[in-house]
């Protein structure tokens, strides 16, 4: 090979390559080896952050974001794998250990591909460029021609290879992730694109996987909570002479409100909590349920904050040919999770490490370091995977409460939360009222458009502090939804817009995030208004939002919908005359105005005679982008759907002026089977675009198709969820 | 008053030392045996993610006695596939990509057993009519009926 024979000094003078070496041995491999703490940078901008290659070519990636069972454990390995240009089986992944992943952020708002999927490709590309350079200087060649398949890079046919591992080899990159790396091109990707099977489902489905609730320690006590009867009751008394007979009753943290039982079985601490007599104050704050609205309109407002304006609403509204109002609201809810929130806490020489299910597992060290009074540097949070959560459930709650425990009892422990606890004590997504009032002009189109949003104010009316912290009065640091005001603002081209959220002081429970926050409620608002201004326009809904859509992308997936889904629009066709009256409603959303977009076409049937409402049928036309994995897509999809049709059919968290009073699936039901829809999806893949997230959108146009899905059933409005049978006939006898 | 039970779970026996004889099978397999296939959902037979077989029957093993089980074959998960061969279930649980969170899925399996033991071809309302009281949060409901559906086929 001719070109072996420069020296490398020379080729690099000639060809002005980049200089890149590697640092000595990897700290992490060392350190792996040898089975000691993990030095490792978790810097978000350090390719060291998220790639680590050991000596046989092994890759390991690093992602803050984790996979809450949707999926994204493989497409990122996917992302990694393609963007490396190795194979699947190479790649391991390792998710939210604050030790070594970085801070891509909680694992939230549909944005584990679309940010931290992209923030790990770059930092691959990264790596991949700066490997095939420095293969290039070893074999003695320009950068040019040199290429890689499968961890090997070689100069054309013939030429000697070499690996990832012999040029990279455990060793650090030691250099900053590059914007401007090269990605690969998308007509190169052999696994992003494909509907690779999930790596996690086997073990899933063998009893093999191991959930938080399977992770043990040796030594470990295993605690439950004995819970206030009211919400911020407080502990008259206490007798644990009982629980003290009970055979492995090991013994009772109390901490102010805060008590535990701790035992060497989970049964024993079960029945040991049981056999605790504690006493509370009474504490009735809660309003009562029936005059929630109410509650949520006298709340005291912080401010009212504009979110879209356009033109001037004010002036144009009473100019109008026509004006509409209505008002929506949206019950508080679970997030439900099947397996009970779980996590694992051990102390170990002042250092306090904790393995949870936890979604944002940077930002529960932060809370926890504030709890305990310790720096974060000597907390440790490691993600294993627990029961889906939607949101902030109740995971980060046991986990400080779990960390408490062990601190006070010097072992680890294990808590796993019981069902009651589950429902009755995690976070909930806080009740939500929204005003809408239109003017339409002569045509019919709108002309003025006004929203107003009620939901409790960031930071202060909305802090997500732990549980723990609360009930043993030790210092608060708080959590904060992202935005909840997002989907105020519309996609359509009226002449005169004013998105308003009026932020409330507080909310009755402690609120949370939870699936599509905000974004839902605020695009049922607004999607269901829609439809009744195309009502009142004699125009049907798909060709009203249609002609105020000023954007192509998002009128195609619309049209790919109502073709999917052979839309007829009833119109003024008389509706079913029996008991069971049919429909169709239409909805539509372009994710925060700025992200996927979603079009949905439900197909319901109205019982005329008991009011129960079942949805048949959902069609959904999803845009992303680029798409990843186009079966975990659909899964996902799926998901949204079917979840949403719950929380908007049936879901309506009950409480008394003490406490929440849906303590189990019987007082909170869900859909089941029999009740299930079928879904119908078009993917739209956009192989060239950026990928978008896909965990949210969906879910947040499910409620107002309903909705109008009814309409379109039996000629009325039904502005209330959930839409039970109760609510349907009501509106049916007014109308 | 601890005593010592004898369990057969998936084809082999164990010795048992209980402290409590009502305590639910659920703990035992989980925390005695070290399974990880039946999993904690409720605690009030509610929800299904617990299922076991009892001599050949899907019940609820959060709120099943221990010594219930004594003297009867119990087949969780682990034990539900022969040797290193799957069940059809889990087969065509993978097939389908039948899972998202996963969390509820030893129930739907061995729920859906049960009624494959008894109706080797059931209609999809069949297999819904079955899982109507085993719960799923994640909305893979349509999924795991194909699944059944599937195994039920790979099972003609």
């Amino acid at each position: 090979m001719k070109m072996e024979s420069f020296s490398r000094r020379d080729f690099l003078k000639r060809s002005g390559a980049l200089v890149v070496t590697f640092s000595l041995a990897h700290p992490l491999a060392q350190a792996a080896e040898k089975g000691a703490a993990a030095p490792k940078t978790v810097a978000l901008d350090q390719v060291d952050g998220f790639v680590a290659i050991d000596s046989k070519g092994r890759v390991t990636v690093y992602s803050g974001k984790v996979d809450l069972g949707t999926g994204v454990y493989t497409a990122l390995i996917q992302i990694a794998a393609d963007e490396l240009y190795v194979p699947m089986e190479r790649v391991s992944l390792v998710e939210g250990d604050t030790a070594l992943t970085p801070d891509q952020g909680n694992t939230w708002g549909s944005l584990s591909i679309q940010i931290g999927g992209m923030q790990l490709r770059q930092a691959c590309a990264t790596a991949r460029e700066a490997l095939l350079a420095q293969a290039a200087s070893k074999l003695g060649v320009q950068r040019s021609a040199v290429s890689v398949k499968e961890g090997i890079i070689t100069a054309g046919a013939g030429s000697r290879g070499v690996t990832y591992g012999q040029l990279i080899g455990g060793r650090n990159f030691e250099m900053k992730v590059d914007a401007k790396a090269p990605l690969k091109p998308p007509s190169e990707y052999t696994i992003v694109g494909k509907s690779v099977n999930r790596l996690d489902i086997p073990g899933k489905v063998t009893g093999k996987f191991t959930y938080i609730h399977d992770f043990r320690r040796k030594g470990m006590l295993h605690a439950r909570i004995v819970r206030p009867t009211g919400m911020r009751a407080d502990l008259l008394s206490l007798d644990d002479s009982g629980a003290k007979k009970i055979p492995g009753y090991v013994s009772t943290v109390r901490k102010g409100n805060f008590v535990a039982a701790v035992a060497r079985s989970e049964w024993a601490a079960i029945r040991g909590a049981g056999a605790i007599k504690a006493s509370w104050s009474k504490w009735e704050g809660l309003p009562e349920k029936s005059r929630t609205w109410e509650h949520v309109r006298n709340t005291k407002v912080v401010r009212d904050e504009s979110f879209q304006k356009v033109g001037d609403t004010a002036k144009a509204m009473p100019t109008g040919a026509r004006q509409l109002s209505a008002t929506y609201d949206f019950a508080v809810h679970t997030h439900g999770s099947m397996g009970p929130s779980c996590a694992v806490a051990e102390f170990q020489g002042g250092k306090l490490t904790v393995w949870t299910p936890s979604q944002a597992t940077h930002m529960l060290r932060r809370q926890l370091a504030k709890m305990l009074d310790m720096k974060a540097e000597d907390i440790r949070c490691i993600y294993i995977e627990g029961a889906g959560c939607y949101g902030r459930n109740g995971h980060e709650d046991a986990a400080a409460e779990a960390a408490l425990i062990a601190k006070e009892t010097g072992r680890p422990v294990r808590l796993q939360w019981s069902r009651a606890d589950e429902h009755g004590w995690s976070p909930k997504g806080p009740p939500t009222l929204l005003e809408n009032r239109a003017a339409l002009d002569a045509n019919g189109s709108v002309l003025a458009w006004e929203v107003m949003g009620y939901m409790p104010n960031r930071p202060k009316g909305f802090e997500v502090t732990l549980t723990a912290a609360e009930l043993a009065g030790l210092p608060k640091d708080t959590a904060f939804p992202g935005n909840i005001f997002q989907s105020l603002a519309v996609p359509y081209t009226f002449p005169n817009i004013q998105a308003t959220a009026r932020w409330l002081a507080e909310t009755p429970c402690k609120p949370s995030w939870i699936r599509t926050p905000g974004r839902m409620q605020n695009t049922y608002a607004n999607e269901c208004f829609m439809d009744e201004c195309a009502a009142a326009a004699s125009t049907d809904p798909v060709e009203y939002r249609l002609r105020q859509l000023k954007d192509p992308r998002g009128a195609e997936c619309i049209d790919r919908c109502v073709r999917m889904a052979n839309w007829t629009p009833r119109g003024k066709t008389p509706r079913d005359k029996g008991d069971i009256a049919r429909g169709r409603g239409f909805s539509y959303i372009k994710y925060e105005l700025v992200r996927t977009y979603v079009a949905v076409v439900a197909d319901v049937s109205v019982n005329r005679r008991t009011g129960q409402v079942k949805v048949d049928r959902f069609y959904v036309a999803h845009d992303c982008g680029q798409i990843i994995n186009p079966d975990g897509l659909r899964n996902q999809i799926d998901g949204n759907v079917i979840q949403t049709v719950s929380r908007t059919l049936i879901e309506d968290l009950q409480w008394d002026r003490s406490m929440v009073t849906s303590l189990d699936w019987r007082s909170y039901p869900i859909l089941r089977f029999p009740d299930v829809p079928a879904v119908f999806i078009d993917l739209i893949d956009r192989p060239s675009e950026r990928p978008w997230g896909a965990g949210e959108p969906t879910a947040a146009v499910v409620p107002s198709a309903i909705a109008n899905a009814i309409y379109d059933a039996v000629g009325v409005r039904v502005r209330s969820v959930p839409f039970m049978p109760d609510k349907v006939l009501a509106a049916l006898r007014t109308a | 008053m601890a005593t010592t039970l004898t369990l057969d779970v998936n084809g082999k026996s164990h010795d048992l030392r209980v402290d409590d004889p009502q305590m639910p099978l659920l703990l035992a397999l989980r925390e005695n045996l070290g399974l990880h296939g039946p999993r904690f959902g409720c605690g009030l037979a509610q929800c299904g993610s617990c299922t076991v077989h009892v001599d050949g029957k899907a019940v609820r093993s959060c709120v099943y006695p221990v010594k219930q089980a004594a003297g009867r074959k119990v087949v969780t998960l682990e034990g539900l596939g022969t040797g290193s061969k799957l069940h059809p279930l889990q087969e065509a649980f993978i097939q389908e990509q039948a899972v998202q969170c996963g969390y509820c899925i030893n129930g739907m399996i061995m729920q859906a057993a049960e009624l494959l033991a008894t109706n080797k071809r059931p209609s999809e309302d069949q297999i819904r009519q079955a899982l109507a009281d085993n719960l799923c949060r994640c909305g893979t409901h349509l999924r795991i009926v194909r699944a059944v559906k599937r195994a039920s086929e790979m099972m003609a």
